[in-house]
């Protein structure tokens, strides 16, 4: 079964006829050829495929692209204005990967992260669930980036790398 | 992944009648466990009635006191919802309990709680499974059965509920609303998940058609210092092996009422009734707590990997109970 969507992907409109089947996450890197959202895992538990879908993260790997006809997602690609977003460039200043495939996932993540703590979204590591203004301290930034794993192991360098914007 | 019909509904009675034409249809909210199932081609749906926006996103104010959570609202926004994390902060401390960030963005509170089981063998398709193949046989009694149930299992299935947001909700006598070809039923959370039994494919009272529009909370003051602890193999990001939703209400160093769900023990969230009744009354003390947690876990019937989770669900049960009375002597004391 197809069906006819738009996408707007990093600012751009997309016009594209799917298969039902087709996740997000294969719209993007088979069908327009986007490749920054990552597939890690193909199951949502690795977050290398995290994208911003009207706004909040979310893992394209576990979204149908029919159902998300007509939304606004932003990718890694995306992020910077011309220039290298602050994470992106606080990625690099903290050598905050090795191999890098989690990364675009984990910058994304970051950025969908930082809006939902200015927000006031709670996590599992607040100590005061109802507290009015969220501290992102490392305990907070390493529970609300949970959902992306780094099989290099280089959280000791996302972490500060995610605090300098998160915190300036 | 099988081949399938898409349709959006844009409301209730078009979801249902929908549905109503598809008997392998299905209905599809955020998509973040049946997506993943349909992958692994352990769900099959020759349709989907996608619903994320036929129902409500909203959480309103009922004029007993109590929230109206609509099926569409995402687990990112019950969380952070000031009244649920005023009124019930075991809700909201549940929902953060679970999956990651990005998860709970996409996932819905109807989708929450039809979720599948996470046991390995139910996930995979080349190995028996009686809730996925009814009657190929149970793979996890001689298997891989850490994660699974000690409570109310039976010889056909072991398997767990994955839910955090549910053990809460059963806690809080929260109700189900549900809407399908014959109308509109509401049911008790705590009756809203089957136990295995002999038909262990399903996991819900919910017919083919029926529709989840909203999870109702009646108000309860205790609520407001209740607590969900979670017991699990990694800090973050993983199921639990024991959790324990838990509300407690002292007068004069006696339990006067008490809320205590279980989470990772069961086949559906544990509503601890004995352990309820056994409190109800006793003076506050570890002693107590110890008792009454021991009466709730008579029953358990573990298997060799999963004994730990005796103690375990003991220990955490008792942990929460006492930082519960803790808090109300250290009320006492400030009065």
């Amino acid at each position: 079964m197809e069906a006819e969507i738009t996408l707007w992907v990093d600012g751009t409109r997309h016009r594209l006829v799917v298969d039902t089947r087709t996740t997000l996450l294969d719209a993007l890197r088979e069908r327009l050829r986007i490749t920054s959202p990552k597939k890690g895992c193909d199951h949502g538990q690795c977050g290398a495929c995290t994208i911003l879908l009207d706004g909040r993260r979310a893992l394209s790997c576990l979204a149908l692209a029919v159902a998300y006809q007509g939304s606004e997602i932003v990718t890694a690609d995306g992020l910077g204005d011309g220039e290298p977003h602050p994470l992106q460039r606080a990625f690099i200043e903290h050598d905050a990967f090795q191999c890098g495939y989690c990364t675009p996932g984990q910058i994304v993540s970051a950025v969908g992260m930082i809006r939902e703590a200015a927000e006031g979204w709670p996590s599992a590591a607040g100590k005061d669930q109802d507290a009015a203004e969220v501290v992102l301290d490392d305990e907070e930034i390493r529970e609300r980036m949970a959902g992306n794993l780094c099989r290099c192991g280089a959280y000791a360098n996302i972490v500060p790398a995610i605090a300098e914007v998160a915190r300036p | 992944m099988k081949p399938f019909r898409y349709e959006r509904a844009t409301d209730v009675p078009s979801a249902v009648a929908l549905l109503a034409e598809q008997p392998h249809g299905a209905f599809l909210a955020g998509g973040t466990n049946l997506v993943d199932l349909m992958k692994l081609e352990v769900a099959t749906p020759e349709a989907l009635v996608d619903v994320r926006r036929a129902t409500s996103d909203r959480i309103e104010e009922l004029p007993d006191g109590g929230l109206r959570i609509g099926a569409a609202v995402t687990n990112s926004e019950l969380a952070a919802d000031r009244t649920v994390r005023r009124r019930y902060p075991m809700l909201s401390q549940a929902v953060l309990a679970g999956a990651s960030g990005q998860v709970r963005n996409l996932a819905t509170t109807g989708g929450n709680l039809l979720q599948r089981t996470r046991c390995v063998y139910f996930q995979d398709t080349t190995t028996p499974c009686n809730k996925r193949d009814p009657g190929s046989g149970c793979s996890a009694l001689d298997g891989y059965h850490r994660e699974l149930a000690i409570l109310g299992s039976s010889p056909a299935c072991v398997a767990t509920n994955p839910s955090d947001m549910a053990v809460a909700l059963a806690a809080l006598d929260a109700v189900v609303h549900l809407q399908g070809p014959l109308g509109e039923r509401v049911i008790p959370l705590t009756e809203f998940h089957r136990l295995p039994g002999a038909e262990p494919e399903r996991d819900t009272v919910i017919e083919h058609g029926e529709l989840i529009t909203a999870v109702d909370v009646p108000p309860l003051a205790m609520m407001t210092r209740s607590t969900y602890r979670k017991v699990r193999d990694r800090a973050s990001y993983a199921f639990a092996l024991v959790s324990v939703a838990a509300a407690l209400e002292v007068t004069d160093g006696v339990v006067a009422d008490v809320r205590l769900a279980l989470g990772g023990v069961a086949h559906k969230p544990w509503r601890a009734w004995i352990a309820e009744e056994a409190l109800r009354g006793a003076r506050v003390s570890t002693e107590s707590f110890q008792a009454a947690a021991d009466a709730e876990l008579a029953a358990a019937r573990p298997l060799p990997g999963n004994a730990f989770k005796v103690p375990l669900a003991r220990n955490v049960i008792v942990h929460s109970l006492g930082d519960l009375a803790e808090f109300h002597q250290l009320g006492e004391e400030l009065r």
